[in-house]
């Protein structure tokens, strides 16, 4: 029987991918999607949660994050889109102009 | 104090509303000079500015026949609007015309009118036509402001108004540096006056609403002065002193006047001789039942004008600039209007400023007549004999030196005895003896003007003789109506002793109450006698020393030794200003600018941002500015709390 | 009209918006368009001058929609007389603004236009707000357009001069926030209603605080207040400031920014602690005299025109705040006018600087001479706008100076009679520095070629010289605009100044004007009963409070 420490466990796991894959990654577009991935696990505890606690709460986060996300795929993509016009480049060290 | 003053009579109002034309006629000229002026010419101008006065004279006449034919007391007042009006304190502007001010308004409107005449002819090759004019005018709708105010506020719209025009009549031709200071000096100078004009308004406001009238107009602070407190009274009445030392050039600040002389002549009759220096006798005057409620404050106002009277007169002997030796004059001159002032002779101080005007202006005109007629030269020391090439400025400025030396017969005879006779008959000694002493000097140095001027052969270079000419009529004419007011003006006012009713003293009398001198017709005919002597002997004396020309001035230099450089550099007075006050407000200022501000307050400031910034140097360390580095940051932190969690609740189970 | 005030604030901003759309380079249509909005709150104005009921000295047009109810907090508006005079500044001078930047702004030029209009809006709203939170949030906001204005359009050193006056600014108002959140939390202690939040000005008259507590408040306040104004010693921002400023941001600084700070003075910190303000009235004072005295003499030294004008507005300023602290009819009344006064003919005279700038790029005292040869229209206005500006009769200076020194006298004779000696001092620096600019001959041969005053640029002056006339001559109508508010502003602080006089031997004036809606009690009892100015707090019964502002919207 799979239970909700499963999920939670899957849930952590796909965290940490997210995660390491956000700090250790120089491409922005991976970075992105590594952002995309920490956001679902976030859902997927959410969803586990609400399951388990009977509760609706958990699963109308859960939409507000798709929003988000979703808002955030499409600002995020046009941006990185705007910067490899202008730079030829999706590294995120070499977009350092704002850096001191 | 004084000798019995009569009760000053009860006001009888008449309400009329046409006194609001008397200043406002000039101000429809102004309007007009800036409006049209340059565009319509030279003959406009002077027209409009001659009929806008004109139109104020008949005015004021129609105001002074009014009064004259009421009964005494009557006043005549024309309420226009409330001006101000704040808490307790409410400034109207009305107008009034009781005896004290119609004689004023007479004299402003009158002579006003021929020097405007003058300045058309003396004028005529000026560029700045309309500007002069439009000055001019508005001169005079200040002044008339405030000789007809009814109230001190309002008094002071036109005695800061003068004091503007006076700035920029000096600096009219304010290419030349030195004028345009010259004009400057004399409005920061009299600034100085004007703020103590405002504090002592003040003083005598708040003691007045203590006593549950709070009110500004003349009427309420004399018939009210009395109950003033002691303070209150004296306070005010001295702070208004400051102000009057400050128009009417009296010490301390007297030294503006002979530096206004910069300005064009005829600017110099009207506003620095006629009218506007005789604002503070007025106001003083005006303001009598004040002054006697401070009797302290009125000997300072008599010690102040017989000092003035008497250091003015000293330095007139020595200058040799002919509008130099005028305007000490008129310094003097003032200081024996305040003497009258001190000693109470109200009357007798207006009846100076009255005849001074008549022979002031006529002095000045006429000497602006040589200067014109002369191509601008003012030294003295290079004139002489002026009298063959015009005639009609020699004739009338002769009368006018007759007449401030006090010869008998002439208007200034007749009010200078009445001062020196009130001081003596209030039993002020000392400053009779002064008052006299400057008659003595005043007929010296006026005689001495004379003859170095229009006697004797001419000593400046030929050319100018060459092209010496009289002055035309438009100059002539107000020369000529002025001498003959120097010389009739003072036979309203002939004192019982000399078979006279004292007409212009009665006449006054409900404005500033009548002073008796209440003195045997013996003393009093001595004491004529005794000024009388001293004028001759003034210009026996003056005569004799310069028919040889003005190398006698160095008999006086071996006589007086160093005093007598002191004296024709005026005792220094305008150096010891600058080194006592203005040099160190200036250094004073630098410092404050540059040690305060930019080192203190800036310090302080900029020192802060200095530390935040030297901080944020710091901890700058941190901030890579890579976004992947703060998100390991923010991982490990969040892996230690979570571990601290964790381990926290295993030792909370354990223990 | 019900929303009249919130029509008047918010014009501007959706006059912005607009002005946003406006593609780039279409200069014309952009100086029309943003003249033509900032014309419609100067209608408004005009007709809530005209509905304004000036025998009442309560709040007038109030509105109020809940904002954040559960912290009391609302969007609530109103005017008194005070205010209403200040938003007619602020409407005549940003037209005028508007017109001058054509000749003064040379690069983003809509940009320029957007901040100019969104700092009126920011303007308008700290003077409508009657709420002390909405109060703050305008008032943080209007330094947002100023910082840009200067930040951007400025001189050589406007970055500089933008942060200084960013920083100095939010340090005074952060303090300011703290209090009215205390303030506002501690509304429901007296009434026994512990958490009873409310920001609302008229709710928070008179609430409960222990001395210590008030004074602190009033601490903080006069923080925020006095940089604004700017009081000695936290003025030095305001040179740098207006140096580096355009035109058009330096007349609307002088004009109406600082009076937001005198403003903030009558407004809040009188009413809400008038104990507290009265124990510090001699030191702010003493504070004011030599603000008053102090910017008169290093005016005196500057080189820089601007400079000068900056350190004049300094001691004028000192003038308004001494006027404020003798809390008097007289001095508070002349205060109020005074603001109206520095605005007309400062601003008058920072863009009369203007206009030589634009000409010459100097605004250095020493490159100029003999002006009036050259520029006689010039010269004149210049001339009119000085004798304002030193407090000729006849021309609007006159009045406010002469009645601040009025009600400052009775205050403190030597307060009066120092600052007395400002106007003399005013007088100096201003016609020295005249004089170094027009008279003289042309020294420097740059000048030759100067050209007289465009009609544009009369256009901004005129309007101006003929305002400073009018109120001078004829100050009647503002006056009564002010009086019923002002009495109800003296009102609140009545008890408290009663006893300070009483204790300087004056005695109390009364401040129950004529036409005032609320009676002032003063029962010699309770005077004679308070030792000290800085007592006690009053119980809020017993200072008389205007019946309306906490009341509902109309």
């Amino acid at each position: 029987m799979i239970g909700t420490v499963h999920y939670l466990a899957l849930s952590a796991v796909l965290f940490s991918i997210g995660a390491v894959g956000a700090v250790v990654r120089r491409n922005v577009i991976i970075i992105f999607m590594s952002i995309e991935l920490m956001l679902n696990a976030a859902n997927l505890a959410f969803v586990a949660g609400s399951n388990s606690l009977g509760s609706m709460n958990g699963q109308s986060i859960v939409f507000f994050v798709m929003t988000v996300a979703a808002a955030e795929a499409a600002v995020g993509l046009a941006v990185i889109l705007a910067l490899f016009r202008n730079r030829q480049t999706v590294a995120a060290d070499e977009i350092a102009l704002l850096k001191w | 104090m004084h000798a019995a003053a009569t009760e000053v009579t009860a006001s009888l109002p008449i309400a009329v509303s046409y006194l609001r034309y008397i200043p406002l006629a000039p101000l429809v000229g102004v309007l007009f000079h800036v409006a049209l002026g340059y565009r319509l010419g030279r003959r406009a101008v002077g027209l409009v500015a001659c009929a806008a006065v004109a139109v104020s004279f008949a005015l004021a006449a129609k105001a002074f026949l009014t009064v004259l034919g009421s009964a005494a007391g009557t006043v005549v007042t024309d309420n226009v609007y409330q001006w101000l009006s704040s808490g307790e304190f409410t400034a109207n502007v009305t107008f009034s015309v009781d005896a004290l001010s119609s004689v004023m308004i007479m004299v402003v409107t009158g002579v006003g009118f021929l020097i405007h005449l003058y300045s058309i002819g003396y004028m005529a090759h000026e560029e700045d036509y309309a500007r002069f004019f439009a000055y001019l005018n508005l001169f005079t709708a200040a002044m008339l402001v405030l000789v007809l105010a009814d109230n001190l506020p309002l008094m002071f719209v036109g005695w800061e108004g003068v004091g503007l025009c006076s700035y920029l009549l000096i600096g009219f031709w304010y290419t030349d540096p030195e004028k345009a200071s010259a004009g400057k000096k004399a409005f920061l100078v009299n600034r100085i006056g004007d703020a103590g004009f405002v504090l002592g308004a003040f003083t005598i406001f708040w003691a007045l609403v203590d006593l549950g009238q709070g009110s500004l107009t003349f009427a309420t602070i004399n018939a009210r002065a009395a109950e003033l407190p002691a303070w209150a009274s004296l306070a005010g009445a001295l702070l208004l002193f400051v102000g009057a030392t400050g128009k009417s050039a009296q010490i301390p600040l007297y030294v503006w006047l002979p530096d206004a002389m910069a300005g064009p002549t005829p600017v110099s009759a009207l506003i620095h001789a006629a009218t506007m220096v005789t604002a503070g006798v007025y106001m003083v005057a005006r303001l009598h039942g004040l002054f006697e409620a401070a009797p302290a404050a009125l000997q300072v106002v008599g010690i102040v004008g017989a000092a003035t009277a008497l250091l003015a007169a000293t330095i007139g002997i020595a200058q040799t600039d002919i509008k130099k030796v005028l305007a000490y004059s008129t310094v003097s001159q003032l200081g024996y209007m305040f003497l009258a002032l001190g000693v109470g002779a109200y009357g007798a101080g207006i009846f100076h400023v009255m005849t001074h005007a008549f022979f002031k202006a006529l002095l000045f005109l006429g000497a602006g007549s040589v200067i014109h007629g002369l191509h601008d030269e003012q030294d003295i020391r290079r004139m002489g004999g002026v009298a063959q090439k015009m005639p009609i400025t020699h004739a009338t400025f002769a009368l006018g030196v007759l007449a401030i030396a006090g010869v008998p017969g002439l208007s200034g005879f007749f009010s200078k005895d009445e001062i020196l006779a009130s001081a003596y008959a209030g039993g002020h000694f000392g400053l009779w003896i002064c008052g006299v002493l400057g008659a003595s000097i005043t007929a010296f140095y006026m005689t001495r003007l004379y003859v170095l001027t229009f006697r004797g052969k001419f000593r400046g270079d030929h050319h100018k003789w060459d092209h010496a000419h009289e002055s035309p009529i438009q100059m002539t004419l107000p020369l000529m109506v002025l001498a003959a007011l120097a010389v009739v003006g003072g036979y309203v006012g002939v004192p019982e002793v000399l078979g006279g009713n004292n007409a212009f003293a009665e006449y006054l009398a409900p404005s500033v109450g009548h002073h008796q001198l209440g003195l045997a017709a013996g003393t009093e005919l001595m004491l004529m006698g005794i000024s009388v002597a001293a004028a001759l002997t003034g210009i026996g004396l003056a005569w004799v020393m310069y028919s040889k020309g003005p190398d006698a001035d160095l008999i006086l230099k071996n006589k007086l030794g160093g005093l007598y450089q002191q004296m024709r550099e005026a005792y220094n007075i305008d150096a010891v200003y600058d080194a006592l006050v203005v040099q160190p407000l200036m250094r004073a200022s630098d410092a404050l600018w540059h040690s305060v501000d930019v080192r203190v307050i800036d310090g302080v400031a900029n020192g802060t941002a200095a530390a935040v910034n030297s901080a944020g140097e710091g901890w700058r360390r941190w901030s890579t500015g890579n976004v992947q580095h703060y998100m390991l940051t923010v991982l490990v932190g969040v892996a230690a709390l979570i571990l601290a969690l964790t381990l926290s609740s295993l030792i909370g189970v354990a223990g | 009209m019900r929303n009249a005030l919130s029509l008047l604030v918010l014009t501007p901003a959706i006059g912005a918006l607009l002005l946003g759309a406006v593609p780039n380079g279409a200069e014309a249509l952009m100086r029309r368009l943003s003249l033509a909005v900032s014309l419609v709150p100067l209608a408004i104005c005009v007709w809530i001058w005209s509905v304004f009921d000036t025998s009442r000295g309560d709040f007038q047009l109030v509105e109020r929609v809940g904002w954040l109810p559960q912290f009391g907090a609302s969007y609530m508006v109103g005017i008194d007389g005070i205010s209403l005079l200040l938003i007619a500044l602020t409407v005549v001078l940003t037209p005028i603004v508007l017109i001058a930047a054509a000749g003064s702004v040379h690069h983003r030029f809509k940009g320029y236009l957007v901040a100019m209009l969104m700092l009126e809006s920011t303007m308008l709203g700290s003077l409508v707000a009657i709420d002390l939170l909405l109060f703050y949030v305008f008032w943080e906001l209007m330094l947002v357009p100023m910082f840009l204005i200067i930040g951007i359009w400025g001189g050589e050193r406007r970055v500089y001069a933008s942060i200084k006056f960013l920083l100095f600014t939010m340090v005074g108002s952060l303090p300011m926030l703290a209090a009215i959140i205390y303030l506002a939390m501690q509304h429901g202690v007296g009434a026994g209603q512990v958490g009873n939040l409310s920001f609302a000005l008229g709710d928070l008259y008179g609430t409960h605080l222990s001395p210590v507590a008030a004074q602190a408040c009033f601490l903080a306040f006069f923080l925020a207040f006095a940089v604004k104004v700017p009081m000695f010693p936290l003025h030095t921002w305001l040179p740098d400031a207006h140096v580096e400023a355009p035109t058009g941001g330096s007349v609307i600084l002088a004009g109406v920014l600082l009076k937001m700070g005198t403003y903030g003075f009558l407004r809040f910190a009188l009413p809400l602690f008038p104990e507290a303000m009265v124990a510090a009235s001699y030191w702010i004072g003493a504070l004011a005299v030599i603000g008053i005295v102090y910017g008169a003499l290093v005016a005196m030294v500057q080189p820089d025109m601007k400079k000068l004008v900056a350190y004049s507005s300094v001691s004028h300023l000192g003038f308004v705040m001494l006027g404020i602290v003798s809390l008097n009819t007289a001095g508070v009344e002349g205060a109020v006018y005074q603001m109206l006064n520095h605005g007309v003919s400062t601003g008058a005279l920072f863009l009369l600087v203007g206009v030589v700038y634009e000409r010459r790029h100097t605004r250095l005292i020493a490159e100029y001479g003999g002006l009036w040869k050259q520029l006689p229209v010039y010269a004149v206005c210049f001339l009119v706008v000085m004798l304002s500006s030193i407090g000729l009769p006849g021309l609007n200076g006159f009045v406010g100076e002469f009645l601040i020194l009025l009600g400052a006298f009775r205050f403190n004779h030597a307060l009066g009679a120092v600052a007395a000696s400002g106007v003399v001092l005013g007088a100096a620096y201003m016609l020295w520095m005249y004089q170094r600019v027009m008279f003289g001959p042309v020294t420097n041969e740059k000048n030759l070629k100067l050209t007289d005053m465009t009609r544009r640029e009369l256009a901004t002056v005129l309007p101006l010289i003929a305002l400073a006339f009018v109120m001078g001559v004829y100050p009647r109508p503002f006056f009564d605009v002010m009086r019923a508010s002002v009495a109800t502003t003296l009102a609140h602080a009545s008890k408290a100044t009663a006893a300070r006089d009483l204790a300087a031997g004056n005695q109390p004036t009364a401040h129950a004007a004529a036409g005032a809606s609320i009676r002032v009690r003063e029962s010699p009892r309770h005077v004679v009963a308070e030792p000290e100015g800085g007592g006690a707090a009053a119980p809020a019964e017993d200072s008389a409070v205007p019946a309306a502002g906490n009341g509902e919207a109309h």
